[in-house]
């Protein structure tokens, strides 16, 4: 079977578990994202697909070849892989032209090619003019280039990218995602790609894999990530949302102040989580004409323009509070009588 | 399925790939004896011959009655930790104000004084201590003979041969020290934690009491600590000044044990309390900075300002001078005078000029000539081995290659401990004699003097290797390179500044080496510092000055060219 295969992937480090029980499959030309807060287990991950770090149980496939498991691993250089590493890891002691001709001439590959293929690569990410310079007079955008150059350029079987883009300043991170999309789309490298940045990871990926205490929480596309979270932590690390709890009773589930059938919601525990996202939630001055079931009155109690949209907390009688986002021209004063209201199919049930 | 027959190949083979680590072990294993060898042997023997009877005989505590059966004996001891601590007390009174002066202040020719000082480094203490003789001797030195033809008077004005002088010159051979990690501190505090209290109110020196002074205090008398476990060490001063001042201190009186007939068991247990005051003290710092508190030295924070001294600026300028004078100027100055003068009484003028001594140590005299030989040939093979022993062990602790490497760094550490003229006791009694024989070989110099800077290279080879992210030996890695093409293609190229910078940091004070050699040397074996002893028994202070100029000078040029090719600052990071 072709692409990159992690079957119940674990690693302890003392009585730690830093990565438990991850199965993720890729198809060969997809790009991936491993996204979570840091000390996750992310980056040890990525180091086990690399081979820098074994693993303490399960196992890594790469085309149907074990390449890691317990009993031992293949050493990252006889993996065909390439990596972009956090610092860059640009050897000061080459030129740009050396950093990049180098995986190619240990492949043995005679002069001409490596000038060639390093030349074409240089070329398509744009530096062929400073081919001739050290890296220490390259801005940090531009060393970041080389990284990327020098890993494509083997044409590996897997890129794997660990937060490339955290040492660069904000605006540059943003042409970058778009840069690594763009070459990722033109030479389509099967790439896992390392980041805490939600926005980095749903511009470039076509899926994202949610990671939180070593377990995989979630994997989806980004779209379905965003609407459809499946569990209370994917919720609230991508994006904004309103988390609110209830009981499940007689046929409904009981939340502070409204109730909900019980048909709409699967599962048997007592407690029900769902998530409703704040541009979800629609606000009206006056009682809306509607027959959707979530259909709230109260009030606004706190508000912040952020000039692209407005920020407010509205607040129902029985103390349920929700932040709702609306357009700049829906103007509301502190205190204002208003509905809110959201559609079922934005009401998702979490666990 | 497709499978890449390469990686299939290594996937059937993970059971030869862990007899590859046998290979790995051996060099665990060989840099564990090489360590075992230089550092724990030496050290072990110390102790076992402190209670072994002369003559290979069974337990005994004779050596250290022997030892420490006469009141000279424990007087000299004695001795020695006054002496440590006057000379401590005058360093830190040289260094502190000179280095505060030279970072944050405002003062005239602060480039000019950290050049000089650095001077004090090059200059070995025992050529200090010879040109002080030449300055203040009590009959013919030249502070005397200007003192008689103003005054008239017959009677000295000072005598370096006497403990006040001792101590002054112990204190200008070793005060560069805290004025180095002094300093070091002192670039490293915030100006904002100085602007608070200026915006308070308070005036520069006031700050600089208050605020400045205090948070460099935990260098000031870390480093203060070194210079006094240094002192009560030293060899080559005590070795000029301590007998015709009559004033025993413990290396002399452990010199007096190695002249004929040896004592080697007497003077292992009497050099015990030595290596006991210098654990001791160095533990005893550990407890106390174990619990930091205040220091704030350490992060780089805010940006430094300097200080406006005003009207001050001269004051702390003549000060900064005198430290210069006492220290450099005036020794180095008096040293060449007399190298280049007939006799060196008659003060330095044309009839009085000549190179005869530098022909007579250069081509005539046959141990000088070898002297220089053997101290460059020493200095350099020792700083080659130390670094390095060094670096690879400083490799393997840092990237984890390898279990246990924490027991390499605490062992490369550990010579830190040792006095060097109990180093040269422990090394004398495991190969000096027979059954390993080394006595009077290049061998045992080298061995000894690599085990002495082997914690500067360590230091030195740590730092290096820390500064290269791991990341750039993950890359080749991952590219396809494994991990020897890591090291030859890019942590060697990397590492060859630490390299050249450690090698030099090595081979100034290798060369120098008198506390090691002096009982190590054999009669064909002699380096220059032995030689200029000998030179300053006989009264030959001439002959020593020429020798000693020239020994400065290929130390001086070895670290230009170091300078040229690694920048000014690169012997100020070994912090």
């Amino acid at each position: 079977m072709q692409g990159l295969v992690l079957k119940d992937l674990g690693r302890r480090f003392g009585t730690v578990d830093a990565v438990k029980d991850v199965n993720i499959t890729l198809q060969p030309g997809e790009f991936l994202s491993l996204l979570g807060p840091s000390g996750c287990g992310k980056t040890t991950t990525l180091r086990m697909i690399a081979g820098f770090l074994a693993p303490t149980s399960g196992s890594i496939l790469l085309d149907g070849v074990e390449v890691s498991s317990p009993r031992g691993s293949i050493p990252p250089e006889k993996r065909g892989m390439s990596m972009i590493f956090q610092s860059y890891a640009i050897w000061p002691n080459m030129t740009v032209l050396e950093n990049v001709a180098f995986g190619l001439k240990l492949r043995k590959m005679d002069k001409a090619d490596v000038r060639r293929r390093a030349g074409e690569m240089l070329e398509a990410v744009r530096l062929s003019h400073l081919a001739d310079r050290y890296p220490s007079e390259l801005s940090g955008g531009q060393q970041q280039r080389v990284a990327l150059a020098r890993a494509l350029v083997i044409r590996p079987k897997l890129l794997l990218l660990d937060e490339p883009l955290s040492n660069l300043d904000a605006s540059l991170r943003e042409d970058m995602r778009f840069e690594i999309k763009r070459i990722h789309d033109e030479f389509r490298i099967t790439s896992v790609y390392v980041t805490h940045d939600q926005s980095e990871a749903m511009v470039t990926s076509d899926r994202i894999a949610v990671i939180n205490h070593g377990k995989v929480e979630q994997i989806d596309t980004p779209y379905e990530i965003y609407t459809r979270p499946t569990t209370r932590f994917v919720a609230g690390f991508i994006g904004r949302t309103n988390q609110i709890t209830g009981t499940r009773r007689a046929g409904q589930v009981n939340f502070t102040g409204f109730a909900l059938p019980l048909s709409l919601f699967t599962g048997t525990e007592p407690e029900v989580f769902v998530s409703i996202r704040p541009q979800s939630l629609h606000l009206s001055a006056a009682e809306p004409v509607t027959d959707d079931l979530f259909k709230l009155r109260g009030k606004i109690s706190a508000r912040a323009f952020l000039g692209e949209t407005w920020d407010y907390v509205f607040r129902t009688d029985s103390g349920l509070e929700l932040r709702i986002v609306a357009r700049p021209h829906q103007i509301y004063q502190l205190g204002d009588d208003v509905w809110a209201t959201a559609s079922q199919d934005q009401i998702v049930q979490i666990h | 399925m497709t499978t890449d027959p390469q990686i299939a190949t290594h996937a059937r083979s993970f059971r030869t790939r862990l007899s590859v680590l046998q290979p790995v072990r051996l060099v665990w294993l060989g840099l564990a004896l090489a360590l075992a060898l230089l550092v724990v042997a030496p050290i072990a023997m110390l102790v076992i011959k402190s209670f072994t009877a002369a003559g290979g005989g069974g337990f005994t505590f004779d050596n250290y009655i022997a030892a420490y059966g006469r009141a000279r004996h424990v007087q000299a001891l004695w001795n020695t930790l006054i002496m440590g601590l006057g000379t401590t007390v005058l360093a830190v009174l040289l260094a502190v104000p000179t280095a505060w002066a030279c970072t944050r202040t405002n003062m005239p020719g602060r480039t000019l004084v950290r050049i000089a000082l650095f001077g004090a480094f090059l200059m070995p203490p025992y050529l200090t201590g010879v040109g002080w003789i030449l300055l203040a001797g009590p009959n013919a030195g030249f502070i005397n003979q200007a003192w008689t033809a103003l005054t008239g008077l017959d009677d000295p004005l000072v005598n370096i041969f006497s403990f006040s002088g001792l101590v002054l010159v112990m204190g200008v051979s070793t005060f560069f020290t805290i004025f180095i990690l002094v300093s070091a501190a002192f670039e490293l505090l915030s100006s904002e934690m100085e602007d608070a209290a200026n915006i308070l109110g308070a005036g520069p020196f006031t700050t600089a009491f208050k605020i400045t002074l205090p948070m460099a205090m935990p260098t000031i008398l870390g480093s203060a600590l070194l210079t006094f476990l240094v002192s009560i060490a030293l060899y080559g001063v005590p070795a000029l000044i301590s007998i015709p001042a009559r004033y025993p201190v413990v290396v002399i009186q452990l010199a007096e044990f190695f002249s004929f007939p040896i004592r080697i068991e007497v003077a292992a247990a009497y050099s015990i309390p030595l290596l006991g005051i210098t654990i001791g003290l160095l533990l005893l710092q550990r407890r106390v900075l174990g619990r930091k508190g205040y220091t704030a030295v350490g992060g780089k924070g805010g940006e430094r300002r300097i200080i406006d001294l005003g009207r001050w600026k001269w004051a702390v300028f003549a000060y900064a001078m005198l430290v210069v004078l006492l220290s450099v100027a005036m020794p180095l100055l008096v040293l060449l005078m007399a190298a280049f003068s007939h006799t060196w009484v008659d003060g330095f003028s044309i009839d009085n000029f000549t190179l005869e001594h530098f022909h007579y140590v250069l081509f005539e005299h046959s141990s000088s000539q070898k002297a220089l030989l053997t101290s460059v040939g020493t200095g350099a093979a020792a700083a080659t081995l130390a670094i390095s022993l060094a670096l690879s062990i400083s490799y393997i602790v840092q990237r984890r290659l390898l279990p246990y490497g924490g027991v390499l760094a605490f062992l490369c550490m550990s010579p830190f401990v040792i006095p060097g003229i109990v180093l040269a006791i422990g090394f004398y009694a495991v190969y000096a004699l027979p059954p390993v024989g080394l006595y009077g070989t290049y061998i045992i110099l080298v061995l000894a003097f690599t085990t002495r800077f082997l914690p500067i290279a360590y230091t030195t080879s740590t730092n290096g290797v820390r500064a290269i992210n791991p990341e750039m030996e993950e890359a080749v890695r991952i590219l396809g390179g494994g991990q020897f093409t890591a090291i030859r293609k890019v942590v060697a190229p990397l590492l060859k500044r630490t390299l050249a910078s450690g090698w030099i940091l090595m081979f100034v004070p290798a060369a120098q080496e008198l506390s090691t050699a002096v009982f190590l040397v054999g009669p064909h074996t002699r380096v220059v510092s032995v030689v200029l002893l000998d030179m300053s028994e006989e009264g030959t202070f001439e002959r020593l000055a020429a020798l000693g100029s020239v020994l400065l000078l290929i130390i001086a040029a070895i670290v230009l060219i170091g300078v040229k090719l690694l920048g000014r600052d690169f012997m100020l990071r070994r912090t």
